[in-house]
């Protein structure tokens, strides 16, 4: 099976992720962390101002991003969401999604003094139709939140994962490993974000890779290559002059469901209380 | 609202809202009946427990048939998860190479070993017949079972029986705090889940192992009733009304607890309460919940057991009410497995929606291998039935028979 993004040709058996050929990237990985430890190894040596810019608490058993080569993380800016559903739709044709479950969807809000309306038909997939007039006429403010894996540093899909199938990869992003899964489902219970599903096809468990099979060659995630209005960034945060660190580091960001502990590597810019 | 028939929303939602991968109910009839059939299990061996370790002379009639009861269950408490696995070719994996953060990770070795500690025990208590089966030339499949079981020892003295019974009691011992951490852990597995507001309570073990007991127990006594109605034999009378007070003690402490938990979120009137009450009151739960688990299925029972146990009442309508309320209560556990397992996966991580729920009734998942795998035990209880004594003493005779030359 072929998939066609903007020019772009994968073969679906050609996608490391989940699949068979993971082994080359993970080598690849390897080198680079063996490199990034070293590395970091001799800057903690050098003074306690590395360390100290170490902003999270890791558990023992999940690799230290800070030590990788890269640490990436996601930023999304609300304030530049338009609710295309571009993304949507790159990442179904990225990833093959199925068309019932969703690795990314876009949600749209719509408050009022009476409640909030929250909806996401097909997970904007075609986009959003108009409001109706009785339901504008009652509108204080409108906005949509792209929603994804938080690729989490205290993941507890990872956690819960009872053959070790899913697992933090030294880099930040939170993958599955198809070759090992055995579709119970406990990490689909345990996320809290509800980003993780059955895959319908294969019946394994799925869920947002940032695009590993392109972020691992240099490329950005199809979701942020085709966001139109720069909602959706992708970056180094090892890298002082890469915009996402710049963001992160004015700290006017937000995550979701902080009470759930769970240090997500997703950043909100601009997001309203009422997300949940 | 109205359509979904939900009296609210949480989360000031106007409309009700799921999570594009919540429509999806991941964990269904099969992960209701996996807790259930592993809750017989520890129940029915409570009962062999109070028999051989805790002395309870009353129960000695039905030491060894509750034993066996367990071993049936306990054979087929793995088997819905083989139904629900997307991989079940896998399924070796989690002995093999177990991920030790899972809380799921070590149900293979807790369920392993507690089976072994079960078959060693029934072995123990068995012996005596398997000798003298072996002894008497017994043919076929079952002769030779009998004879390799013996393990090529063929006399049987009261020295023997006095070692056997030493390290059947010993195992009896080790085998209730195990049965109690088999399901203690299963009440772990969905209780240790903070992203399940229904679920994530401290209490969800020991609700679960409470209702394991009573489970077991009011399933072992319908059991019993029907194999003595089928064999014609009149029910031991003092064994039922020393069973019932039992009973009524644990289901006591269970429902009070399933209670408790309720009434705490109430009262904490926190985010658990935001989501569960609208799950309480909302088209699934207010009937299963509400009205069936707690209305009927809880509060005739403690009702009923009580009075079989405070009343003085004629044989007859003893035996009447017990299999009635221990009916309602088999059905109330179920009932249980079913609110927490389906009712928790009801509230969408959205925090302002709730998934509909339809049975699935054909399908790998569905009803009709459901019922199969809830027939099962039964089943082998009844072929095992037909070869070993079960309410007779398997040391029988066992003295005198000689091996053939």
């Amino acid at each position: 099976m072929t998939t066609k993004l903007k020019g772009l040709h994968m073969n679906k058996a050609s996608i490391p992720v989940t699949g068979e050929n993971y082994s080359d990237p993970r080598r690849e990985f390897l080198k680079n962390v063996l490199a990034g430890t070293a590395a970091a190894t001799v800057l903690m040596a050098s003074g306690p101002g590395v360390a100290a810019t170490k902003k999270f608490a890791l558990p023992e058993n999940i690799p230290d991003p800070y030590k990788a080569k890269h640490h990436w993380i996601y930023v999304i800016n609300i304030n530049n969401c338009i609710g295309c559903g571009n993304c949507v739709r790159a990442c179904k044709r990225e990833n093959s999604v199925p068309d019932t479950v969703f690795r990314t969807w876009v949600e749209r809000y719509l408050l009022t003094n009476e409640g909030v309306y929250v909806e996401s038909p097909k997970g904007a997939l075609e986009g959003f139709e108009h409001y109706n007039e009785e339901i504008r006429k009652k509108a204080i403010r409108s906005f949509t939140v792209p929603k994804l894996c938080n690729h989490c540093h205290q993941p507890p899909c990872v956690q819960v994962c009872p053959v070790g199938a899913t697992f933090k990869a030294p880099e930040g992003h939170v993958l599955v490993d198809w070759t090992h899964c055995i579709g119970c489902a406990y990490c689909v219970q345990a996320c809290p974000y509800a980003v993780r599903f059955i895959n319908p096809v294969e019946h394994k468990a799925d869920k947002c890779s940032w695009c590993y099979h392109r972020t691992s060659k240099g490329m950005r995630p199809a979701c942020v290559t085709v966001c139109p209005n720069k909602a959706r960034l992708w970056g180094d945060m090892n890298d002082n002059e890469a915009e996402v660190t710049k963001i992160f580091n004015e700290g006017q960001w937000m995550v979701l469901k902080p009470q759930m502990h769970t240090d997500p590597s997703v950043f909100y810019v601009g997001l309203p209380k009422e997300v949940i | 609202m109205g359509a979904l028939g939900l009296e609210s929303l949480p989360g000031d939602a106007m409309i009700n809202y799921v999570f594009p991968n919540n429509e999806h109910v991941f964990w269904s009839v099969m992960i209701v009946i996996y807790p259930y059939i592993t809750g017989l299990v520890a129940g029915a061996f409570v009962v062999s427990g109070l028999s051989h370790v805790f002395k309870v002379k009353e129960f000695h009639p039905i030491g060894n048939f509750a034993l066996i009861a367990a071993f049936c269950f306990g054979l087929f408490a793995a088997v819905p998860l083989l139904f629900h696995l997307g991989q079940p070719q896998r399924a070796y994996e989690i002995y093999a190479t177990p991920h030790l953060t899972s809380a799921m990770s070590i149900f293979g070795y807790v369920y392993g070993s507690y089976m072994v500690v079960l078959m060693l025990e029934i072995w123990l208590i068995y012996r005596p017949f398997f000798i003298k089966k072996a002894n008497e030339g017994a043919g076929g499949l079952f002769g030779l079972i009998c004879r390799v079981l013996t393990l090529g020892i063929r006399r049987y003295t009261p020295e023997a029986a006095h070692v056997d019974h030493k390290f059947a009691t010993i195992l009896a011992g080790i085998g209730i705090p195990w049965a109690f951490t088999l399901h203690g852990y299963v009440g772990f597995i969905f209780g240790s889940v903070k992203s399940i507001a229904w679920w994530a309570t401290p209490l969800q073990p020991i609700i679960f192992l409470m209702s394991a007991v009573v489970s077991g127990m009011a399933m072992l006594m319908l059991m019993y009733c029907f194999l003595m109605w089928k064999r014609k034999q009149p029910i031991d009378m003092p064994m039922m009304r020393k069973f019932v007070a039992f009973l009524w003690g644990f289901f006591i402490l269970d429902f009070v607890l399933e209670m408790l938990e309720i009434m705490f979120a109430k009262y904490e009137h926190g985010h658990h309460w935001e989501v569960v009450y609208p799950l309480l009151t909302g088209p699934t739960l207010k009937y299963s919940f509400i009205y069936g688990q707690v209305l009927t299925l809880s509060v005739i029972p403690v009702v009923l057991l009580g009075f079989i146990v405070l009343k003085k009442m004629s044989d007859k309508m003893t035996i009447l009410w017990t299999n009635i309320a221990c009916f309602l209560l088999v059905m109330q556990v179920l009932f249980m497995r079913f609110n927490v397992v389906i009712g928790g996966q009801l509230i969408s991580k959205s925090d302002r929606g709730f998934v509909s729920y339809q049975f699935e009734v054909l399908g790998r998942e569905g009803l009709i291998v459901a019922c199969g795998i809830l027939s099962a035990p039964f089943i082998v209880y009844f072929i095992l039935s037909r070869f070993i004594p079960i309410f007779e003493d398997p040391a029988a005779g066992a003295y005198e028979s000689e091996p053939r030359a």
